[in-house]
């Protein structure tokens, strides 16, 4: 897509978390997926930087955006994708991650992308395998390619991340992207908020470079962003959060509590969402949404992350 | 049996406050004479002379909490691999939990473990029996059956009772037959899905914390239970901070009661899991720094009596998974002694309390014949080189499971040579 020497070369092998870039291999990696835009919106969208490379999604959560964008940009550069899905894998036979990775292992592929419902999952698989690891999410730890594509979609909105308001908002307990964002947008110079239910946040929470509100108009309030977080299904009714009719009365984004933020402030999810739970309908679909770009951006991105951890990899 | 005399050797004994270079005399397997004096009655004819200059002379340690895979999973760790780990460490009687498969809750589980450690076992080892059938926390086992047969104390192993009143009433029976019941304490609702301490770290690693009120909650009420019953009650692995404080409490009061801490909490803290190691994965979970000096802190105030290996051999099946997935505990027999030496050698707790807490205390406890080098005991005695440096290697493990959390460590002591009943089993090559 574009000669190895438009950018500065990438450091790392993997991607396993934002957690250990620095603010200059987050932009490396911003800068190399804005021009993965222009690919993706041209008649001639394919490109051979990854010709001859194999690239296996390894899927243990079900996931159709995230495992169709990584497919997607590994073809748009070439790559040979291959798509693991649990259901038909013998993981359900009682193999382990790392007897299955070590038997995809062994067909050597050039990049492996793997989801999984157990934090440092990624971080294990990186350590048994001999090629490049792109984490696409570890149970509640990091989900980087996430953080990385909300940037790009604010980035492009707003021209810079330095001195924005970004306030996430819902169950950062349970939340890998609440954890990746957190870290990135704190590395970039932004000013993190966050408002959920208190049963709902992380133990230390202060300490993690955010201001924290249990009020969602309270976080929101002036903010340039607003992120909403998906309420998995199960932890709606008791646990967590009494209905669902409570949560969003107080933690739902709607016009009213919308309203407290900046007026051009961006409204973002990642996906899938709850309509009517954390967002209003009208929100989701209203002027101020981006969450369609989000998605567009994360191919950008995809193809940046890999076509960087692969740059520099051997053929 | 050959006499032995082990000459010229720094002698530490505990139960007699002794600490003064000297000889130690065995006889037919026990101790003749142990001091500055012991020759004075000449060299036993015929007898095998150790010179011990400049080696430390002390009970042979007692290991309460000992998990092995016999009967079960035995590729894990069997009744013998776990003594020769044992001998390798200086530990001369282990406690062996009852947690196995099946569980340790029959009359004819304890003569099984009693007879295949006279057959295969180079130490003693000393079943333990379960506080409920099963370990499902409802029905009590024959505790007075279980005690004869010689169950050495009751517990439940990695487990906690939920029920007050099966708590109370295993206090109360327990105490007609001077029978202790040890108890690890997690309250299962709180700490929920929990895999390590809940604070900072466990939110960036994304992973579910357990409470320190996990631990104090139940502990609590086992020492209430104490109070009422006058029962004899071991708090056998505690981690957090408030929990000594509960301790102390429950002593003050004159409660019949002892503390027990796991080598891991007084060495190790949450950092140490860093990437999602699962040999730092242990239970109860490493808590932070702060709760690390205070167990410190009460083992050399007397709240905690007595300090464990915790031993819990794990296999690639167990551990080598996802941090969350994976199964909790480490090995440690071979590697308790030269661990809690770093707290004599940096000063935080005496030689004395320290090999009183690892040998003397639990001999104690639990009415085991161990724990002392008094003339007429059992020749259970370890042999330290006190400053020697070594580094643990996976290589030199004994132990059939390789889940060491010292991989690497520089540690400073060395058993030299380990003795049972007068007999070396262990010898530094």
């Amino acid at each position: 897509m574009t000669s190895p020497a438009t950018f500065p070369p990438y450091p790392h092998r993997h991607l396993l978390g934002i957690k250990g870039l620095s603010p200059l291999d987050i932009e490396n990696l911003l800068d190399r997926a804005e021009a993965a835009v222009a690919i993706s919106r041209g008649a001639d969208k394919k490109r051979a930087t990854l010709r001859g490379r194999t690239q296996i999604n390894l899927f243990f959560e079900a996931s159709t955006r995230t495992q169709a964008s990584f497919e997607l940009a590994g073809k748009r550069l070439g790559a040979d994708v291959m798509n693991m899905s649990v259901a038909s894998s013998s993981v359900k036979k009682g193999e382990t991650l790392i007897d299955t990775a070590m038997t995809l292992n062994a067909m050597r592929p050039d990049i492996l992308i793997i989801r999984h419902g157990s934090a440092g999952a990624a971080a294990l698989l990186a350590q048994k395998v001999g090629c490049s690891v792109v984490n696409a999410g570890d149970g509640a730890h990091e989900h980087p390619t996430q953080a990385l594509l909300d940037a790009l979609t604010i980035r492009r909105a707003k021209g810079r991340i330095a001195g924005l308001t970004v306030a996430i908002c819902g169950d950062v307990l349970h939340s890998r992207v609440a954890r990746s964002n957190i870290v990135l947008l704190n590395a970039l110079g932004a000013r993190v908020k966050v408002a959920a239910p208190s049963t709902l946040l992380p133990s230390g929470i202060g300490q993690m470079g955010v201001e924290t509100f249990s009020r969602l108009e309270d976080a929101v309030a002036d903010a340039d962003v607003v992120m909403m977080l998906r309420l998995q299904r199960e932890r709606m009714a008791g646990a967590f959060v009494p209905s669902v009719r409570e949560y969003f009365r107080f933690h739902g984004l709607d016009a009213a509590k919308l309203s407290r933020a900046k007026p051009e402030a961006l409204v973002m999810h990642p996906g899938p969402m709850n309509r009517g739970v954390e967002i209003a309908s009208a929100i989701a679909d209203g002027p101020q949404s981006v969450i369609q770009e989000q998605v567009e951006m994360g191919v950008a991105v995809r193809m940046a992350v890999m076509e960087a951890l692969l740059e520099g990899a051997p053929s | 049996m050959k006499p032995v005399v082990l000459k010229g050797g720094r002698i530490v004994d505990p139960s007699r406050g002794l600490d003064e270079v000297g000889t130690v005399v065995v006889v037919d397997g026990r101790i003749a004479e142990a001091g500055a004096s012991a020759l004075n009655q000449g060299t036993p004819d015929g007898a095998e002379i150790v010179d011990c200059t400049g080696l430390t002379i002390m009970p042979g340690l007692v290991d309460t909490s000992v998990h092995i895979g016999e009967p079960g999973a035995e590729h894990r760790e069997t009744i013998a691999s776990a003594s020769a780990a044992a001998a390798a460490g200086g530990v001369t009687t282990l406690t062996m939990m009852p947690d196995t498969d099946p569980v340790i809750d029959d009359v004819a589980l304890v003569e099984f473990v009693r007879r295949t450690a006279r057959d295969t076992a180079i130490v003693n080892v000393i079943p333990t029996g379960a506080i409920t059938k099963g370990l499902l926390g409802e029905e009590m086992t024959e505790i007075g059956l279980l005690s004869q047969a010689g169950a050495a104390f009751f517990t439940e192993g990695r487990r906690t009772i939920s029920s007050s009143l099966v708590m109370r009433r295993a206090l109360t029976y327990a105490r007609d037959f001077g029978a202790v019941i040890a108890h690890r304490t997690q309250d299962r609702d709180l700490a929920s899905q929990g895999v390590m301490n809940e604070g900072l770290f466990a939110s960036w690693l994304g992973l579910p914390g357990i409470p320190r009120e996990a631990e104090l909650i139940p502990l609590e009420r086992d020492l209430l239970l104490a109070r009422l019953t006058r029962g004899a009650y071991h708090a056998a692995k505690i981690s957090a901070a408030m929990s000594a404080d509960a301790i102390r409490r429950a002593k003050a009061d004159g409660a019949n009661v002892t503390a027990g801490v796991s080598i891991n909490n007084l060495a190790l803290n949450e950092n140490d899991i860093g990437e999602y190691r699962t040999f730092f994965r242990l239970a109860p979970p490493l808590r932070a720094e702060d709760d690390r000096l205070a167990m410190i802190e009460a083992l050399r105030a007397g709240t905690i009596d007595i300090v464990t290996s915790g031993h819990d051999p794990q296999d690639v099946d167990t551990k080598r998974l996802p941090f969350a997935e994976a199964a909790s505990g480490a090995i440690g027999l071979e590697t308790l002694l030269a661990v809690a030496l770093r707290l004599h050698h940096n000063g935080d707790v005496g030689l004395m309390r320290l090999i009183e807490a690892l040998s003397t205390s639990p001999a104690k406890r639990f009415g085991l014949d161990a724990g002392t080098l008094k003339p007429g005991a059992s020749a259970d005695i370890a042999i330290v080189d006190l400053d020697a440096p070594w580094v643990v290697s996976e290589a030199d493990i004994v132990s059939l499971s390789k889940n060491t959390s010292f991989e690497g460590a520089r540690l400073q002591g060395r058993v030299m040579r380990t003795l049972v009943a007068g007999r070396t089993v262990f010898a530094q090559q």
